[in-house]
């Protein structure tokens, strides 16, 4: 048994694994050890939300075999996690008692749901989404449930409520702000995103305020602010607080996560990083720190962080990226929108196609697409490359006609 | 099952026996086959799990579907004519022996 201290990464999801796989890939040959408290091999979660767990017996989203780590020499530790961190000693104690010295320490310990904060939350019914154990619960409940509640319009609960549409329930979406999606998406690109849910089925309530669920042991009604609606499974996505408990214990600078600088590394202590959900850090397109929960951050700051351990330092400045998939309706987004900025709504070249250019002092900085991912490609590439956008670039071509006609002239020039 | 080979960029290849119902991407997550990022998990979503099908097999594998086509314009490498999608070409015993070289970049 060698005591060589290497990499441990706390945590066990798509930026843990982005984290170990690129270590190795790069050809790191020191220990790494990563304590992932579900017993799952780490896996995807963007499918647990959208189709998958329809098929509830098929649901196969690990990202990578266990051989991936046996033959890599990664010491996995399923239903394991860190209780502490020894900064002094540089060592980590786990729940099962085991001691683990690092070089390098990597929190990549994702969010956990924000709690449903009304009186029956605890009913039996009552779900909320985050791992593949709770998508098989939900997708069980669905094939019974007549009426769906969804508590929360953004990302996960349009995507649940229609998934359960498709399952051949009735669903209403409880939503407090007075629209969808009020963080992720424009004003602009929302009203025919919910034109289109009600068009579906869906039953939109916004400005809506849950007061109880209620229930004699299992839900059967949702008490709200206008109405009392019944309910015989309730989902609720309300968003996601970071889990960077243990790096407050261990004395880390910790501000809705865990704060780490351009290159990841915590700014309190730089033999530990940060990635993923629970991370919070400096990116070149915002002013002062941002924290993001998207799969893209997890691989790309995952892949950062592994390549920096292993002799390639850089700073994270990936171009974030987001994509949604409710019922027939593929969004995605392309870029960081302020409220502040100017949308401007361009209609594709199908009726189910739409894209939002959002400006900010006349240059595109933020792109969210409707049922277009050519169009999101498009504009990935040109925002990846810093190209400058102007509104006037936009007045009649797409995105995707602008960089074709841009990539044919680099390649005559 | 299938067998599909990965050609890496290095040089190397990658010998991966699919499971059955699977597309090409999975197979070649599921077999550890690095270059094939598949950000999305296989929505047609992010063009990160583009690969050249070997041009003596592009005919028998097919061409790609609209929204495929368009989303190949935006690849991180080059497009060719045997340019795909790895998500949106579906594995069966007769595409066993499938050789696709992967490219330099996803990203």
């Amino acid at each position: 048994m060698t005591s060589t201290a290497g990499v441990v990464v706390v945590g066990g999801g798509q930026a843990a694994f982005s984290v170990v796989s690129t270590l190795r890939a790069s050809g790191y040959d020191a220990p790494v050890t990563v304590f992932a408290a579900e017993p799952h091999l780490p896996y995807q979660r963007p499918p647990l939300s959208k189709a998958a767990h329809t098929e509830p017996d098929g649901l196969r989203v690990e990202l990578v075999p266990e051989s991936f780590y046996r033959e890599r020499n990664i010491d996995l530790r399923l239903g394991d996690h860190v209780v502490a961190l020894d900064t002094a000693a540089a060592t980590v104690v786990s729940r099962t008692g085991a001691r683990v010295p690092y070089a390098h320490l990597v929190l990549a310990t994702g969010a956990r749901n924000r709690p449903l904060p009304v009186p029956g939350a605890e009913l039996d019914g009552v779900h909320a989404l985050r791992s593949v154990d709770d998508a098989l619960t939900i997708g069980r409940a669905l094939t019974t449930a007549r009426d769906v509640v969804v508590v929360g319009g953004g990302f996960i609960g349009l995507e649940l409520a229609r998934v359960a549409l498709t399952r051949g329930a009735r669903v209403t979406v409880v939503e407090l702000a007075d629209r969808l999606l009020s963080r992720a998406v424009s004003r602009e690109l929302e009203l025919p995103l919910r034109e289109r849910h009600e068009h579906a089925g869906v039953r939109v309530l916004t400005g809506t305020g849950v007061r109880a669920l209620e229930g004699p042991g299992r839900v059967e009604r949702v008490v709200t602010d206008r109405e009392v609606l019944p309910a015989d499974l309730v989902v609720y996505g309300i968003g996601a607080i970071p889990r960077d408990d243990l790096a407050r214990e261990a004395g880390l600078a910790v501000d809705d996560g865990v704060v780490v600088d351009e290159q990841l590394r915590s700014v309190t202590d730089s033999r530990i990083s940060a990635v993923g959900d629970c991370a919070r850090h400096p990116h070149p397109n915002v002013e002062g720190l941002v924290r993001l929960e998207s799969v893209q951050n997890a691989i790309d700051q995952g892949t950062l962080v592994g390549r920096r351990i292993a002799g390639s330092p850089a700073s994270y400045e990936s171009l974030p990226w987001f994509w949604s998939d409710q019922g027939d309706l593929k969004l995605q987004i392309a870029g960081l929108r302020s409220p502040s900025d100017e949308v401007r709504l361009v209609p594709g070249d199908s009726p189910e196609r739409l894209a939002g250019y959002a400006f900010r002092d006349g240059l595109l900085v933020a792109v969210e697409t409707l049922n277009w991912p050519a169009e999101h490609l498009a504009a990935r590439r040109l925002l990846e490359r810093r190209t400058p956008i102007l509104a006037g670039d936009l007045a009649g071509p797409t995105l995707g006609a602008l960089a074709r006609a841009r990539r044919a002239a680099e390649v005559r020039a | 099952m299938p067998t599909v080979i990965f050609q890496l960029p290095d040089g190397t290849e990658r010998k991966v026996i699919a499971a059955s119902g699977t597309v090409l991407m999975q197979a070649a997550v599921s077999g550890g086959v690095e270059g094939i990022v598949a950000e999305c998990g296989g929505n047609a979503s992010c063009a990160t799990c583009h690969v050249y099908v070997d041009s003596a097999q592009a005919e028998l594998v097919g061409p790609p579907n609209d929204v495929e086509d368009e989303m190949l314009d935006f690849t991180a490498a080059e497009r060719r004519p045997t340019s795909r999608l790895s998500c949106q070409i579906h594995l069966s015993d007769a595409l066993d022996g499938l050789v696709v070289h992967v490219p330099e970049e996803q990203v």
